[in-house]
């Protein structure tokens, strides 16, 4: 029996599309959104727009809060470690936590160097913001690519703007013959084959969510029209006024994306949801290129 | 159903969440290798699935898809169609659960006379490939060379009765079986190249139609 290999761990995030991954901070909201329909959820000790508003640095999850919420609920656990931080890393392992995400919202740890992602047993995810951050972090052994939002701003335009990156540079990888292709393999720092996967496949060879920033049902659909696997709802579903409702209704409006009638029903009556940040002094996305 | 010299073949994959396209693009190659006309479509409303011959329950988030059943009222269809779940498809097949299935309340569809121990083979980490070796007496080919096992927060079946058979063994644990029109597997056969498992669920799904 062999564990950990790349089919095992491109599998787990296989099993998670369609779905909607949901920020929590403790066992009582695991099991709200457990019982709302999420696929997985990440354990924080704060979610990001409390992040931005205690300020200071922010760091991997108390590991007794984390094993609260896996003796809760029965759908996997994420957990974040700091970008780098690969003891941090090493200890969401111990613990269990089915998928560690490398992720901006946390301090950056190593500001040269990702965690060697291959290393490990369980899967990560990463976040990028266009092709080369993607395939990096792939061929750094990233088993799902988040395209990053701004994280705990309410605002789902920066979300919009790197999905829509990324597409225009995989539309162009289409037109490229192989000289191009060796040439863009070499700028992005990544192997050609690659390269060459990602053409071929017209898309990223691994599950791609987005993140950052979606905050109502509409935001979810509009995500999932564009074209990803599925969402990452973070501050917006307990800095809502009714999380339970904004729950359910995100994942429904996920499910049927394509369906105007089911999203305005789902929408109606949820209160108001998370108030949102149009200008944010810190950037989280400019972090871990 | 009337059907002329040669059959078409309708299989649903239930769309709610998890691997669907990669069930769908496994059952077309099987019916390409078995030589039946067909498609395999992604299904998420009543009528989508009223319309399949056969259908498929892929792996993901049982508790997700459970509760996506009953919101999208499909439950009762599931009931009566030929059904192969991989998974947490298994786990919805499942007569009885257990006590973490009792925990998040799941209605299983309780097709298949086994009783199911939902995380048998631990979280992630203890996530596996391995080579499964199919019981002699399983039909079509799956016993002729070892299927490729890609085991991920898998379940396993813990006995069985009635009807229902066994398939394959790893460990001393149940990892497939069948009853009737029905087939179960803890693994994932549509993360593989090896398409006998989808073959031998068509073939049932032919028998029936």
């Amino acid at each position: 029996m062999k564990t950990g290999t790349d089919l095992v761990k491109k599998g787990f995030a296989h099993m998670q599309k369609g779905g909607v991954i949901m920020d929590v901070t403790t066992a009582e909201q695991a099991k709200l959104a457990e019982d709302a329909g999420a696929v997985a959820v990440m354990v924080l000790e704060r979610v990001p727009a409390d992040i931005r508003a205690a300020g200071g640095i922010a760091r991997m999850a108390d590991p007794a809060r984390i094993k609260s919420v896996m003796g809760t609920v029965t759908i996997p656990i994420m957990a974040k470690a700091r970008i780098g931080h690969f003891a941090e890393a090493q200890v969401l392992q111990s613990i269990g936590v089915d998928m560690i995400d490398e992720s901006e919202v946390l301090s950056v740890a190593d500001a040269e160097q990702h965690i060697d992602k291959r290393a490990f047993t369980i899967p990560f995810v990463c976040g990028a913001r266009n092709l080369g951050e993607a395939l990096r972090r792939i061929n750094e052994g990233a088993a799902m690519i988040r395209t990053k939002g701004e994280p705990g701003t309410g605002d789902v335009s920066q979300a919009v703007l790197h999905v829509r990156v990324l597409q225009r540079e995989i539309a162009e990888l289409k037109t490229m013959e192989s000289g191009d292709l060796e040439d863009k393999a070499e700028e992005l720092r990544v192997p050609l084959e690659l390269v060459q996967k990602t053409k071929e496949l017209g898309r990223l060879p691994v599950v791609n969510f987005a993140a950052g920033g979606i905050a109502t049902p509409a935001d979810a659909a509009l995500m999932m029209q564009l074209g990803v696997d599925g969402v990452f709802v973070g501050s917006g579903i307990f800095k809502s006024d009714n999380p339970a409702a904004y729950a359910k209704a995100i994942v429904e409006a996920t499910l049927h994306f394509d369906k105007p009638d089911v999203v305005a029903r789902v929408s109606e009556n949820l209160g108001q949801p998370m108030k949102g940040l149009e200008k944010p002094d810190i950037r989280m996305q400019d972090r871990g290129r | 159903m009337n059907h002329s010299a040669m059959t078409y073949l309708h299989i649903a994959v239930l769309g709610l969440q998890g691997a669907v396209f990669e069930h769908i693009t496994a059952t077309s190659r099987a019916m390409q290798t078995l030589g039946l006309f067909g498609d395999a479509r992604w299904a998420k409303n009543r009528a989508e699935v009223e319309a399949a011959d056969g259908v498929i329950i892929p792996g993901g988030e049982s508790t997700t898809i459970c509760n996506l059943i009953e919101k999208s009222g499909l439950r009762d269809l599931l009931l009566q169609k030929p059904v192969f779940g991989t998974c947490a498809g298994l786990v919805l097949l499942a007569k009885q659960g257990d006590g973490q299935v009792e925990k998040t309340g799941q209605r299983l569809l309780e097709r298949m006379d086994f009783a199911v121990n939902r995380n048998a083979f631990g979280r992630q980490r203890e996530s596996f490939q391995t080579d499964i070796e199919f019981e002699s007496n399983a039909g079509h080919d799956l016993q002729t060379r070892p299927f490729p096992g890609v085991f991920i927060r898998a379940p396993a079946i813990e006995k069985t009765w009635g009807d229902c058979h066994v398939l394959a063994r790893l460990d001393g644990k149940i990892i497939a079986a069948e009853q009737g029109d029905c087939l179960a597997t803890a693994f994932h056969p549509e993360l593989t190249d090896d398409t006998r498992i989808h073959e031998y669920f068509l073939q049932k799904v032919a028998q029936r139609s």
